[in-house]
């Protein structure tokens, strides 16, 4: 889980890695939002270029858009079949039952799975681009504005950081004590159900244990460090917004107007 | 001039019975190395926590480096101390190292532009400059305890404390975080206060404290209180580690070996006492 959470980012320097996190969370925000007004082979065209574009200028290896799609090419199959079969419309080539293929069902079918690869596609991008503290940065950033509504914006940021930091350290330990039990005679993954939930069972009270512990720890060395809450500290990490972000936003504003015509082809 | 001044000390947990201090009182110099001593539960942790404002005392006064504690004037007392704490994972805050030593200085507000030279500055006195953008999981025990005393550093306090800030280190992580504390002390003057079980890192003190149940029982040089004859053991320094094994294993009713033995010497008569068996 490690690996899916947080094992993805891949430091580089390219002109994608660079950008300002806020661009990049409201960019891949906005790029969800558009997919779903594409309506023919030329947008979905359109989108496929400007995706294939954008992991081209970030310089990653294409290998690991298709990693991130594997996962999830159960979902996207399933999906793509239901489409396929349950939707009816223009020549329909074969019938049984509830079932028909028709040629609107091949086409949906098609474009449904256009929309996964793009959004997981984009997605990947960001995730692979931006560190998960950016990615906390940048929500910390953009969620500003709920301030004025009292939402604790800085601790909800700190938390999340802190969370982000703690992961791997929990995931050591986790593994820690399932080596630990193993030798002590438990068995994971194996033997009935009632089996595995009883092997989990000495796993989660040392971990639940050991993390209430941390957290009686940290809190006592954040409070020797000076925290007094969130009000008044200064950032030590900044983001800058360049130019190359405000051509990124301006690049997918085109597009969405190109999209636009497209749609009335 | 005492840099630390505690003065009849009551102190307990509130949901606890028996009293942690009594009327306790200590004088601690400026720029001297303290080293407090004592077995498990003895007090040193509550002490430290009391001195730095973490834990308020039902009596007395304790006042630091002119200040007098109180709640008003705890940030203030805080921002003279640094402490570092036993398990270095447990005190990493920030996601990266330099993220970890900035976290003080944001508490502090020191301006965004002081805080980047302050951090690297730093990080460079404690060698770990080159590991600035490394996640904690990329670190050793010992890295990590030197990005905790750069975190400290940086935020120029006049005293350390150190509670049992090396006892989860190896050997070469121990000497390394020594080394630096070692400099801080001669150079800058810093006042250190550490607690330790470790019979070195006593011995680099100006002058012990022997704490038992909240009580100061001796109070000397180091060499003097090794050389009381006392079992080290009794006055709560941990024997080695091969040591506490082969008691153990007397305890057991297995025959062992008198002389001393190294970690790799037990290791050595531990495969050998198994494959006669
Ligand atoms: N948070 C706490 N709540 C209640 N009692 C505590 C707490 N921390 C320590 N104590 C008790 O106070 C005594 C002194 O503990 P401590 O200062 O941690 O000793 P030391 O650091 O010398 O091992 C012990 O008896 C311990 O059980
Ligand atoms: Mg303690």
């Amino acid at each position: 889980m490690g690996k899916v959470l947080l094992g993805r980012y891949v430091p580089g320097d390219s002109i994608v890695h660079r950008m300002d996190p806020r661009a990049k969370l409201i960019l891949s925000f906005f790029f969800i939002v558009i997919i779903f007004l594409a309506n023919n082979w030329q947008s979905y065209a359109l989108l496929f270029a400007l995706t294939i574009g954008s992991i081209l200028a970030a310089k990653v290896n294409f290998a690991f858009f298709i990693k991130g799609v594997r996962p999830l090419i159960w979902l996207i199959l399933f999906t793509v079949l239901l489409q396929i079969f349950f939707s009816s419309g223009g020549t329909v080539f074969w019938r049984w039952g509830p079932f028909n293929l028709s040629y609107y069902g091949l086409i949906n079918g098609a474009y449904v799975f256009c929309r996964f690869v793009l959004i997981i596609f984009m997605s990947t991008l960001l995730t692979l681009t931006t560190a998960p503290l950016e990615i906390a940065d940048a929500l910390e950033k953009l969620m500003m504005p709920l301030k004025k509504i009292k939402v604790p914006v800085y601790e909800i940021s700190l938390m999340l950081s802190i969370a982000l930091r703690f992961v791997p350290t929990l995931m050591d330990e986790t593994a820690k004590i399932m080596n630990a039990q193993r030798s002590r005679g438990v068995n994971f993954g194996e033997g009935s159900i009632m089996q595995q939930i009883k092997a989990v069972v000495p796993l989660l009270v040392p971990l639940f244990v050991s993390s209430f512990n941390r957290a009686e720890d940290l809190a006592t060395a954040m409070e020797a460090r000076g925290y007094r809450g969130g009000e008044g500290r200064t950032k030590y990490r900044v983001h800058y917004w360049q130019t190359g972000d405000t051509v990124g936003c301006a690049v997918f504003v085109a597009v969405l107007i190109i999209l636009l015509f497209l749609r009335h082809w | 001039m005492d840099i630390v001044e505690i003065k009849n000390l009551t102190f307990k947990y509130p949901q606890q019975e028996v009293q942690n201090f009594n009327n306790f009182n200590l004088k601690i110099k400026k720029g001297e190395w303290l080293a407090i001593i004592g077995h498990n539960g003895s007090g040193k942790s509550t002490l430290v926590r009391l001195i730095d404002g973490l834990l308020a005392p039902e009596s007395g006064e304790i006042t630091v480096s002119g200040i007098k504690l109180t709640p008003e004037s705890v940030w203030d007392v805080r921002s003279k101390i640094g402490m570092v704490f036993q398990n270095p994972d447990n005190q990493f805050v920030g996601a990266n190292v330099e993220d970890d030593v900035a976290f003080g200085l944001e508490n502090a507000a020191i301006p965004r532009k002081e805080m980047l030279i302050r951090v690297r500055q730093a990080l460079e006195r404690v060698k770990m400059w080159e590991f600035a953008d490394h996640e904690p999981v990329r670190l050793s025990g010992g890295q990590k305890q030197r990005v905790a005393l750069a975190g400290i550093i940086a935020l120029k306090p006049e005293i350390i404390i150190l509670d049992e800030a090396t006892s989860m280190l190896d050997p070469e992580g121990r000497q390394a975080v020594l080394e630096i504390i070692r400099e801080l002390n001669q150079v800058e003057h810093l006042t250190v206060i550490s607690i330790t079980h470790d019979i070195d890192e006593a011995s680099n003190a100006q002058r012990v404290v022997v704490l038992d149940d909240g009580k100061i029982v001796q109070d000397d040089i180091p060499a003097k209180i090794f050389s009381h004859g006392a079992s080290l053991v009794k006055i709560g320094l941990e024997p080695p580690f091969s040591e506490k094994l082969k008691e153990e294993l007397v305890k057991q009713g297995i025959e062992v070996p008198d002389e001393y033995l190294t970690k790799e010497g037990m290791v050595d008569w531990l495969w050998q006492l198994f494959s006669k068996q």
